[in-house]
């Protein structure tokens, strides 16, 4: 079972959540990933045939932090403020299922054996499951950069993918995760204000009305498609509990209850359910909430170029009023008018194929829940039948 | 009339003589044989004499009838003479007076007497001939004597009118005169009745029985009644443990009167037996081979279950307002048996009608080690929800779950062959206006006293401590409480199912219902159209995943309270045993203390006194024989509760379970169907 989602699961890993392009010229991927303590060491992989790397094929360990770092130092680059920046990949986040383990290790006197090798199993599934799609959210990150035209030719990604030392990233510190913050407040505040600003093109006043309003919904609907996701889990692990409840009723009575075992076996299919349901569903949900957090970060950025450039409009025009720095001021305005249509450009090329992107992407994982889903329920009945069958005959 | 026959028996007719004898005998040998050891043989005689009843004998059966003869010897018997025929005749239920109770000198063996007569008089009466039961003697004989003009011409109509006819004076000479010879012959149980009208008359002993019988089987062809099933099973607690076989045997023949062929090996067996006058000393011999034999039977019977009484509850109502309001329960029963009245019935009970139908069940079947269905516990929260009248979902549930209980729990009793023919449960089912069960109420001195009951007998069971000598209930008992903890495991598993389920479903909707917002506000049409039909999906698996809730809860969950309460009655039987056992040790050891007091007066050379030690003596030898038979009993008797039991239990969780299955198939086949209708849609996104 576990090699058989493994292979599926890799199948996954290119596709989930975004449409890449089967571009041959550079292929990344994460074969392997290590977890020591709170550290995730990713190797990652690429193969290419660009003449800016020196190898055709080379792999570098890198951490969740170098991510971070690359994800940033390409946020802070100007010239891509009219790109949809990738979003980063989530902190990995192994402390659920490791609570669960250490509990289950303090438990492990209350339990029968088999209760007990059962919920080890179950927990390194689950664990397994965290850790996968850990691999997989930064493997897309990385892909989304190499088949993007530009970010593909960035220098720092470069680094991050051919370097073979530490890139010695630190951590954020204490003063810099505040200035993260404060540049935030900022940010929001500023979004307050220049919302103000007449738009001038009426393609982004739609996009952005849009992308605010589905922002919010598809926020809401991966919250609740989490909470679903939840309780599905919760139930497929109390068939989990009844089936080794079950197991040990039958085991002491030989008669009646031997064949009621077959329902133990619904469990495992519902965990499935639930894990593609989570895997397909909620985690297409939840890269479109990060998705579309990235395109308002760029029509943000759209709409400060633009409230630039009316203030160095006004600017001008005072500059002309008064007669002074004329130059300096229509230089300014020249300026800002470039860097905003530009923006304007390549904003409108990317919200387009952003669009599209995320409509071919909820359509596969759509297809692709829709088929598990009838898969499971499949097997279900064939489970279920198997075993009426079974009780009938005796 | 009455008085005068009584007193001068005619003398028995010659020519009634060999008839008499041919099948009295077979009759009374069986009864005999039965009353000592078991009482299968009756069947045989009962299905056969039917025939008879209604071929040639039923002149006979009219013009000599028995009947009344039984009525009046009995009276005899009963309130004073034990004249000989009276003794051989009362037999059954002098059995245990004569032998042993007048040892024994304990308030409980006399008892048996008025039960016996007492409640075959009732049922009898209130159901045939709808008077007021009647618990005396005379006054049975009065009722007799009254009601016999109505039908004299009956005799071929097999009808109400018959039973009546049976005690019109003219039979009643002809009885008498056929009387003493048939009294010599052994009494004849309840199951027989028939019996004893085809071949007249062979007992003047049953006379109680043969009483009600012939109500019930003129009326309603065929069946016993259940009234003389307690009588039966009250002797025989009295004498010894195989005859608690014996009634059961009865109640079956009456319910199932296809299964003969077992009981006519048996009969044969029986005959061979030594006979009536000495029940005491075969008893012991015979009591070891009973169970076995009974198992065996049991089996069988199990196999061809032809039970035929389907009980509904239905229609929960809310009578009357405030604190004072109870939910009414329309109770449907639709049957086949003949011992009720009509093919369908119904009445109202409400829910201390049920706990009071247990009430008596238990305190009448409980001590012979009966498992007696528990009915489903009382809920002073879920009743007060619906007494304060809201109509919330919960208190809907509540009655929901409470009336399933209810129906399951009579479905319960019925199934048990015992049961069934107890006078209590069919007055429960048939009788329009029952008197309301007080002893019922949590707060009632009566329900004070159970609690003290319960405490006692608390304390007495941990304070007994019993050498188990017999393997099979030793591993019974821990298997008993080793299932009852896995079960109450299981069941809390499954009601943390139930909530997840119904938690899954609620978020199901709330997803359904963001998913919907957000296919409103997606621009691409095809996709924001895959997005609301992903909604309707979504909503759809929310209703599946209530139903599947419901049936968790229905199907699975309460199947195991139910048998978490029916390990408790199994529980409660074991218990039962052990007191009867704690009797009998309790016995043995007064007995030594006697004998040490002979020895000690032997030895004293006093004696006057030795005298009455010696009587005391045999006073508990007595005891101790009776206790240990009465161990015996209760431990056959268990033990074939307990086998039934978990037969019963097995078949019922096979169903269960596989129902339940079927609902879990059942809606993962609507999940394909559901997806795969959405799958085009998902296809079509472009």
């Amino acid at each position: 079972m576990t090699s058989i989602s493994e292979d599926s699961d890799k199948e996954k890993v290119r596709s989930v959540s975004v449409d890449l392009n089967n571009d041959a010229s550079l292929v990344i991927d994460i074969p392997d990933a290590l977890c020591e303590r709170d550290k995730v060491k990713f190797t990652v992989h690429t193969k290419t045939t660009l003449s800016s790397f020196q190898k055709p094929e080379f792999s570098v360990p890198r951490q969740h932090e170098e991510f971070i770092w690359l994800h940033d130092t390409i946020v802070e680059t100007e010239e891509y403020a009219g790109l949809i920046i990738p979003p980063a990949p989530p902190k990995p986040d192994f402390e659920g299922p490791r609570e669960k383990m250490h509990k289950l290790g303090e438990g492990e006197s209350s339990m029968t054996k088999e209760e007990y090798a059962k919920m080890k199993q179950e927990l390194e599934a689950e664990y397994l499951a965290v850790f996968k799609k850990t691999v997989q959210v930064h493997e897309v990150f990385l892909q989304r950069l190499s088949s993007h035209p530009i970010f593909r030719k960035d220098r720092n990604f470069q680094i991050f993918l051919e370097y073979d030392q530490d890139l010695s990233v630190r951590r954020k510190n204490a003063k810099e995760m505040f200035g993260g913050f404060f540049k935030n407040m900022v940010k929001s505040a500023d979004e307050v204000l220049i919302s103000g600003v007449k738009e001038v093109d009426e393609f982004f006043e739609q996009e952005k009305t849009f992308l605010l309003d589905y922002s919010s919904k598809i926020k809401d609907a991966s919250a609740k498609a989490e909470k679903m996701t939840r309780s599905h889990k919760n139930v497929a692990d109390d068939y989990n509990h009844i089936s080794g409840a079950l197991n040990s009723t039958a085991a002491d009575n030989n008669t009646a209850f031997k064949k009621t075992i077959s329902v133990c076996v619904l469990q495992k299919l519902e965990d499935r359910v639930a894990s593609d349901q989570e895997l397909k569903l909620t985690e297409l949900l939840r890269y479109y909430t990060r998705d579309i957090q990235a395109a308002k970060d760029l029509l943000y950025r759209r709409a400060r170029a633009l409230a630039d450039n009316e203030n160095s409009n006004k600017a001008l025009d005072k500059a002309r009023l008064k007669g002074k720095d004329i130059a300096q001021a229509e230089e300014n305005q020249k300026q800002c008018l470039q860097k905003f249509d530009k923006l304007s450009e390549s904003g409108k090329k990317e919200l387009t194929s952003f669009k599209a992107r995320r409509v071919v992407a909820f359509r596969k994982n759509l297809i692709e829940m829709t088929e598990l889903e009838i898969k499971h329920a499949k097997n279900s009945v064939s489970l279920l039948q198997g075993s009426i069958e079974i009780l009938n005959s005796n | 009339m009455a008085a005068s026959s009584e007193r001068s028996p005619p003398p028995f007719p010659d020519s009634e003589e060999p008839e008499l004898l041919e099948d009295s005998d077979e009759g009374a040998d069986a009864f005999t044989g039965t009353s000592i050891s078991e009482m299968d043989s009756p069947s045989p005689d009962s299905t056969k004499p039917p025939k008879d009843i209604f071929n040639e004998p039923l002149e006979d059966i009219f013009s000599d009838p028995l009947s009344n003869v039984n009525s009046e010897p009995q009276k005899k018997v009963d309130t004073k003479i034990p004249s000989p025929s009276s003794d051989e005749a009362v037999d059954l239920f002098s059995d245990p007076l004569d032998d042993d109770s007048e040892v024994v000198s304990s308030p409980e063996v006399q008892n048996p007497m008025p039960d016996l007569l007492n409640e075959p008089v009732q049922a009898p009466k209130s159901d045939v001939l709808g008077e007021p039961p009647v618990h005396k003697n005379a006054a049975r004989q009065q009722d007799i004597f009254e009601d016999p003009p109505k039908g004299s011409s009956k005799s071929s109509s097999v009808k109400k009118a018959a039973s009546a006819e049976l005690f019109s004076d003219e039979d009643e000479e002809d009885l008498f005169k056929e009387l003493p010879k048939v009294v010599t012959k052994k009494p004849q149980p309840s199951g027989p009745p028939v019996d004893v009208f085809t071949e007249v008359k062979s007992d003047v002993k049953v006379k109680p029985q043969v009483k009600d019988d012939p109500t019930d089987l003129f009326a309603e062809e065929a069946l016993t009644a259940p009234a003389p099933k307690p009588s039966a099973s009250s002797s025989s607690s009295r004498t010894n443990g195989v005859h608690s076989e014996e009634h059961d045997l009865f109640s079956e023949a009456t319910v199932e009167l296809s299964l003969d062929s077992p009981r006519n090996d048996r009969k044969k067996k029986d005959a061979v037996k030594p006979s009536v006058s000495a029940p005491v000393a075969p008893v012991a011999s015979s009591s070891s081979k009973a169970p076995s034999k009974t198992l065996e039977e049991l089996e069988e019977e199990e196999s061809e279950d032809t039970f035929d009484l389907n009980i509904s509850v239905t229609n929960p109502e809310k009578v009357g307002d405030g604190m004072n309001a109870y939910m009414a329960y329309k109770v449907s029963t639709q049957t086949s048996l003949t011992m009720f009245r009509s093919k369908t019935f119904t009445v109202r009970r409400r829910f201390s009608d049920f706990l009071g139908l247990y009430e008596k069940l238990s305190e009448k079947h409980l001590q012979n080690g009966y498992i007696v269905p528990p009915p489903p516990e009382k809920s002073i929260l879920g009743m007060t929800k619906v007494k304060v009248g809201k109509e919330d979902p919960s208190s809907a549930e509540f009655v929901e779950r409470r009336r399933a209980a209810l129906e399951r729990y009579l479905q319960r009793v019925v199934s048990h062959p015992s049961l069934l023919q107890d006078p209590d449960v069919r007055e429960f089912l048939e009788k329009e206006e029952l008197p309301r069960a007080v002893s019922t109420q949590a707060l009632s001195g009566a329900g004070f006293l159970k609690m003290l009951n319960k405490a006692t007998d608390a304390v007495s069971k941990m304070t007994i401590k019993m050498n188990e000598q017999d393997v099979w209930f030793d591993e019974k008992i821990q298997d008993v409480e080793n299932e009852e903890q896995h079960m109450r495991k299981l069941h809390v598993m499954v009601e943390s199912l139930v909530n997840h389920r119904k938690e899954l479903s609620g978020n199901t909707a709330v997803f359904a219902k963001s998913v919907a917002m957000l296919g409103s506000s997606e621009d691409n049409t095809a996709l924001s159209r895959a997005l609301s039909q992903l909604a309707e999906v979504e909503d759809r698996i929310e209703q599946l995943h209530q139903e599947q809730a419901a049936n968790d809860f229905f199907t699975f969950s309460e199947l195991l309270a139910d048998y978490i309460r029916l390990l408790g009655a199994v529980k409660g039987c074991f218990d039962q045993r052990m007191k009867a056992w704690q009797r009998w040790q309790d016995a043995e050891n007064m007995l030594q203390k006697k004998r040490e007091v002979e020895a000690k007066l032997l030895w004293a050379n006093k004696p006057d006194k030795l005298q009455q030690a010696k009587d005391e003596i045999a006073e508990w030898e007595a005891k101790v024989t009776q206790y240990e038979r009465e161990f015996e009993r209760i431990s056959a008797t268990v033990r074939k509760e307990v086998i039934r039991f978990d037969k019963e239990k097995a078949r019922d969780f096979k169903r269960q379970i596989i129902k339940y299955l079927e609902s879990l198939l059942n809606s993962q086949q609507q999940l394909i169907k559901y997806w795969e209708a959405f799958l085009p849609e998902a296809k079509a996104i472009a």
